[in-house]
């Protein structure tokens, strides 16, 4: 019998082609394993950062002596007991293996720094989670832990005492004052700077063309000064009602810090919490950080200014690419004569899409910003100079230096589409009187228009992760204003923009505080991803709906 | 009017340096149909393609001699190659509807021209779908994808599309090489409905059906004419061996 030949069995099972379909399988399964594993593991180590975690307050001996600590646990690792024992003096009796080390986090980085510190698990007593203590999460100095002792307005101890309620209460004040004073600066005081701006230039440009009559110009700053006399009065009213009120707290060592509750974000109490709390608090924080600015050299508050620079350098990159692609790859396919010239052209492109992109970076640099840029300035904005308008890096060059980055994929895609339109499409609609041209624009470009989308999607996957080039033609570590706001023309693609990728570098690996900061590093390398998800998938359910309206019976 | 439609003067087509026809020479009668027979590769589905100029999309092809269609030069540099062609229709061997509705497909031709209104437009497609008897059965689903149609009906909604423009001749190239009996008498049934209206060139690998609907046969051999008159008379009477061999079924 054939089949009980082990070795012919084996033989058998081989020829069948079985092991490649395995081998393949197991391919597809590792690359699925790996992206779902990136995935759980930024999702785990970014978004717990949110959570309201229990704050724990123990002894802790060292061998300088003892010391109360309140704090969050932030991290606990395993030790090895020999480890320990090498680069600690303690009694070998008292140590367990392995040694348990938790990272606590006791905030307070003005009053008592470090705000990290690891302790020894082993080393702690009396462990304790005190319902009474407050988190305050502060707009400066980071998080404050510690035990409400007293409220004071205009130096006076508000009547009725330190409560909760009266806490959140002017907290709540505060934040009303906070975002009155922000809009404030961010329109009234920002809109008159601008005017005062164009006026100066209007003055200078006046100048540079020989005409003395500046009259009318005074008037209107003399106006506008005015304006921004009154609003900066009100700014300091209102900075004044935000300093009215001072919080006191007992630290972890006894001590009292007092500072100005307007400084205060949100405060809480995570030990009282239930579970349904902890959720809205949790749900709100992240809220915070998908909708708010940095603060705190990006270390605390939110990306959205890096979010909204990432998308909007995507889009405007593939409003730039997406033409360009489409009118060479229709060249190099149905008008140029092909022949060596052409494969010539061709074998370039690709070999473009192989260029390090530091390469278009420090091209983008020379060419679009201070060759196109530099001349821009010298054209239109001669009056802001010295000062460069568009001769400095900004959103715009670094979506045209992007747009060349991406153009080798969009042409190469685009091209594989037009090839793929059936030739007897082509001649029917040439044999119904239509010229080459618009057989092209009628028939033939939608037909390749989820080509186009592939290439699109290409585009967009590359660009959206790219930071090197960016670095040198428009990314910066903080924008001071989106690219797009409410002042005329509403859409500045010459400012200086944020962006996630670069963010995630600088957070990571240019921060004055790392360990702070690390949660923020995988909140927002996940959120980068689920961008590029999203601007992905979006692209391809257009793109299916367009294969589903322009699929031939048979090509 | 002139009796003869088209006039082939000596023409003589090149693909590089290979001669696919030599020095032919015919009347195509008005409003008649032609039938173009002869084995495979003989040229008849070249000489049909020189009528409105397809050969033009082959990058190496050339053709010297004249070709008059009402008596103008089709190669005169004043000849608008669009124009020519929305008065010679064509209808390809394999049904190539466009990835678009049936209403669309049919409404190409005219809104490439352009000037119509929304109701002229309607009433062009219309028309064009009932002279091929197609209107009755896509009338509820005209928004539809014509791909969906059965292969003889994707067959008519092209010649519909031909026939929208209002084109003087049509050119069919094997319009039923592809289709199923049924729809092929269908197809016949149409020609022979057309040609009232239409001067009409058809080439054919089947020689019944080229009896069956032609008025003039045209039978080439190797690039040449061999032989070209009434239907009746190539079919019963030929002049030469090489006719007879060929439609006895000797050879091709």
């Amino acid at each position: 019998m054939p089949g009980s030949d082990p070795s012919r069995r084996y033989g058998a099972w081989w020829q069948s082609g079985a092991p490649w379909i395995w081998l393949n399988a197991a391919a597809i399964g590792t690359g699925i394993l790996a992206v779902a594993g990136l995935f759980v593991l930024l999702a785990v180590r970014g978004l717990g950062h949110f959570w309201p975690g229990e704050v724990i307050s123990f002894d802790y001996r060292t061998n300088a002596g003892g010391l109360h600590i309140v704090g969050a646990r932030a991290g606990r690792e395993a030790i090895a007991r020999n480890q320990y024992l090498e680069a600690v003096a303690d009694d070998p009796g008292a140590v367990p293996d392995p040694v348990e080390r938790w990272l606590v986090k006791t905030g307070n980085r003005r009053e008592a720094a470090p705000d990290f510190r690891w302790v020894f698990a082993h080393r702690a007593t009396n462990l304790a989670a005190p319902p009474d203590v407050v988190v305050f999460e502060r707009t400066e100095w980071g998080n404050a832990y510690g035990f409400l002792v007293g409220l004071a307005e205009n130096g006076v101890s508000v009547s009725g005492g330190p409560t909760w309620a009266a806490l959140t209460e002017r907290i709540e004040r505060a934040g009303r004052l906070r975002s009155e004073i922000d809009r404030l600066r961010d329109s009234e005081i920002y809109e008159i700077d601008r005017q005062l701006e164009r006026l100066r230039f209007e003055r200078r440009r006046r100048a540079l063309d020989g005409v003395e009559r500046v009259g009318d110009i005074e008037t209107d700053e003399a106006r506008l000064r005015a304006a921004y006399r009154a609003a900066a009065i009100r700014r300091a009213e209102l900075s004044e009602a935000l300093g009215r009120d001072e919080v006191s707290i007992r630290l972890m060592d006894g001590g009292e810090a007092t500072f100005p509750l307007g400084t205060i974000i949100r405060a809480w109490q995570p030990n009282r919490m239930t579970v349904r709390a902890k959720l809205g608090h949790y749900l709100e924080g992240l809220w915070s950080f998908l909708s708010e600015p940095p603060r705190e050299a990006n270390t605390e508050g939110g990306v959205f200014p890096a979010i909204f620079g990432t998308v909007m350098m995507v889009l405007v990159m593939s409003v730039l690419v997406t033409p360009f692609g489409v009118i060479a790859a229709l060249y190099l396919r149905e008008y140029a004569p092909q022949g060596g010239v052409v494969r010539t052209i061709r074998i370039a492109v690709h070999n473009l899409a192989g260029v390090p992109s530091i390469v278009y970076g420090v091209f983008g640099l020379g060419f679009f910003v201070y060759a196109v840029g530099g001349t821009l300035d010298d054209l239109f904005f001669r009056e802001a100079q010295p000062a460069p308008t568009f001769g400095t890096p900004g959103l715009l060059w670094a979506s045209l230096t992007l747009a060349l980055l991406t153009l080798p994929v969009v042409i190469v895609s685009v091209e594989e589409g037009l090839a793929r339109v059936p030739q007897r499409i082509r001649e029917g609609s040439l044999a119904l009187g239509a010229t080459k041209a618009e057989t092209l624009f009628r028939m033939v470009l939608p037909m390749a228009s989820p080509s186009i989308l592939t290439g699109v999607i290409l585009a967009v996957a590359r660009a959206a992760g790219e930071v090197a080039p960016l670095m040198l033609v428009g990314v910066v570590k903080l924008a001071p204003a989106l690219p797009v706001d409410g002042n005329f023309p509403f859409v500045h693609l010459e400012r200086k923009f944020m962006h996630l990728g670069f963010h995630i570098y600088d957070v990571g690996f240019q921060s004055p505080n790392p360990v702070a900061a690390r949660p923020l590093v995988f909140a927002t390398a996940l959120l980068l991803i689920v961008i590029v998800v999203v601007l992905n998938s979006t692209a391809t359910l257009l793109r299916s709906r367009l294969e589903a309206r322009y699929r031939t019976v048979e090509n | 009017m002139d009796a003869t439609c088209i006039e082939v003067d000596d023409v003589s087509v090149f693909y590089g340096e290979r001669q696919a026809l030599s020095g032919i020479s015919m009347r195509i009668p008005r409003r008649q149909v032609t039938a173009f027979i002869g084995p495979s590769g003989c040229g008849k589905s070249t000489l049909l393609r020189c009528f409105n100029r397809m050969t033009d999309l082959t990058d190496d092809a050339r053709v010297t001699g004249r070709i008059l269609l009402n008596g103008h030069d089709i190669h005169d540099p004043e000849t608008d190659v669009a124009s020519l062609r929305r008065q010679v229709g064509m209808v390809f061997q394999k049904p190539n509807p466009f990835p678009k509705s049936i209403y669309e497909n049919v409404a190409y031709g005219l809104r490439l021209q352009g000037g119509l209104s929304k109701t002229e437009l309607d009433d062009r497609v219309e028309r064009a779908l009932t002279s091929v008897g197609l209107w009755g059965e896509v009338l509820d689903r005209l928004q539809a994808s014509a791909l969906e149609l059965s292969g003889g009906q994707q067959q008519r909604l092209v010649i519909a599309r031909a026939l929208a423009v209002q084109p003087d001749v049509l050119l069919l190239d094997e319009p039923a090489s592809a289709l199923d009996p049924i729809s092929t008498a269908r197809i016949e049934e149409l020609i022979e409905a057309l040609k009232s209206d239409y001067t009409i060139v058809i080439v054919t690998p089947n020689m019944q059906q080229a009896a069956r609907v032609s008025d003039c046969t045209a039978f080439l051999n190797l690039g040449k004419l061999v032989e070209f008159d009434a239907t009746q008379t190539v079919f019963t009477n030929p002049a030469g061996k090489q006719t007879e061999d060929y439609i006895t079924g000797r050879y091709g």
